[in-house]
């Protein structure tokens, strides 16, 4: 037997299955789409290393939807932010109009509040968006929860987000945030942006999806 | 050695494995379901566009193939200015929506101005055993070029004959006189009855432009 057909051989079982040896990531690069597989579609995840920001290139999917995992500060007292750019990345200011309001409970039960902050809402303001409520860097303190951002590629409306997160504040609390807004332009969203309002990212995973 | 025997070799690595270039989308459109645990919890059922739509309509495919379901509403657009966009519900296919629904709403709301943000209960916005419709947005969506409402809507167990079906809604706006508006509106249809179908509509006028996609979760 030529070692053509030897190896061909070797790719299958002796019913004639391919064997799982025989095929690994690199051999799926080709495909695209799975019917079936669901239509919330992984488009990119990135971990943070004492990273300064983490940034995502945007697309046309209708929505995207950001999960922040364990998001874990250098320095204490800080908070997570994103922004938004339109010239793929070179300048994240976009103008933005928010709200935020938030329900706090204390380790110690101090607080049991619900709460609209206007300190770190934005009324067209081209800085970041806080996503949470100063954030503790103590070893097991860390921020999740979701950003849900709609049709950034539009050229005629405006962008529509919507984020909740819980974190571990500085001083042993538990912060339950709503934040939700619009990117006030007209100009496709090409690029969006992750950091602290301080220090790196220590650690922590962003994963991005598109929604069909 | 046959040509077809050397193509085939070609497809693979000297180590044996499946080369890139040897299965594509099409090597796989034979497959139309997974195992569950693989893939995505969201499966894309029905997508509809407005354009100058009195309403939105979804009357098929909301059975018992799903647990839940996911409405998500994008750039919802109205064609006259400050109404409000709302939801409603139907047990006989679309003929009526006028399901019994008690729910509760709230909004937060920050002018570009910056001065007003509150956070604070909808008294007008709720529903006591009422058959109307339910505001999703709540306060009337702009409709400037830009202006719109997005958001999503999650029906839990629609077509359970034994509880009443729970929904939760979260949406963002902007409105007419330049405020961001957040709204939280959550309730029940107070039925046993299935609940077959969901109508979107704007208080008057059409929705000129906007999508929704009804996704059912797995």
């Amino acid at each position: 037997m030529g070692i053509a057909t030897r190896k061909i051989a070797n790719a299958f079982s002796t019913s004639g299955i391919i064997q799982s040896a025989n095929i690994n990531n690199a051999s799926l690069d080709n495909i695209t789409t799975i019917a079936g597989a669901g239509d919330m579609v992984f488009v990119s995840s990135a971990t943070a290393s004492s990273s300064a920001s983490i940034e995502f290139s945007l697309g046309s999917y209708k929505e995207y939807k950001f999960f922040f995992v364990n998001m874990h500060p250098q320095t204490d007292d800080v908070y997570f932010q994103f922004n938004l750019s339109t010239d793929n990345g070179s300048n994240y200011n976009v103008t933005k109009t928010s709200t935020y309001f938030m329900a706090y409970l204390g380790e110690n039960d101090a607080g049991a509040v619900l709460t609209y902050d206007n300190t770190l809402d934005l009324a067209q303001s081209t800085s970041n968006q806080n996503l949470l409520y100063s954030l503790g860097a103590d070893a097991d303190q860390n921020a999740s929860g979701t950003l849900q951002l709609f049709n950034p590629s539009s050229t005629t409306y405006i962008k529509h987000w919507i984020a909740n997160t819980n974190n571990a504040h500085y001083n042993n609390f538990s912060f339950n945030t709503y934040i939700a807004g619009y990117a006030n332009t007209t100009s496709a969203l090409t690029n969006i942006k992750f950091q602290m309002s301080s220090g790196n990212i220590d650690a922590g995973k962003i994963l991005m999806f598109g929604v069909n | 050695m046959g040509t077809r025997i050397q193509n085939l070799a070609n497809n693979f690595t000297t180590a044996g494995i499946v080369k890139a270039a040897a299965i594509n989308n099409a090597s796989v459109s034979g497959i139309t379901s997974i195992p569950a645990g693989v893939g995505g919890a969201l499966t894309l059922l029905s997508t509809q566009t407005a354009s100058a739509s009195a309403s939105i309509d979804f009357t098929s495919g909301i059975d018992s193939t799903y647990d839940s379901y996911v409405f998500k509403f994008i750039n919802m657009h109205p064609e006259l200015d400050g109404g409000y966009f709302y939801v409603n519900f139907s047990t006989d296919g679309g003929s009526n929506y006028n399901v019994t629904k008690t729910t509760t709403t709230f909004k937060a709301r920050h002018s570009e101005d910056d001065v007003t943000d509150v956070l604070q209960y909808v008294s007008g916005g709720d529903l006591t055993q009422e058959t109307g419709n339910q505001p999703i947005a709540l306060d009337g969506v702009g409709n400037a070029s830009d202006e719109s409402v997005s958001g999503y809507l999650h029906l839990f167990n629609p077509s359970s004959s034994t509880y009443v079906k729970h929904f939760i809604i979260n949406s963002n706006a902007d409105i007419g006189n330049a405020n961001c508006v957040t709204s939280f509106v959550a309730g029940y249809c107070n039925t046993t009855s299935p609940i077959n179908a969901v109508r979107f509509i704007q208080q008057s006028g059409n929705l000129d432009d906007g999508i929704i996609k009804m996704y059912g979760v797995s």
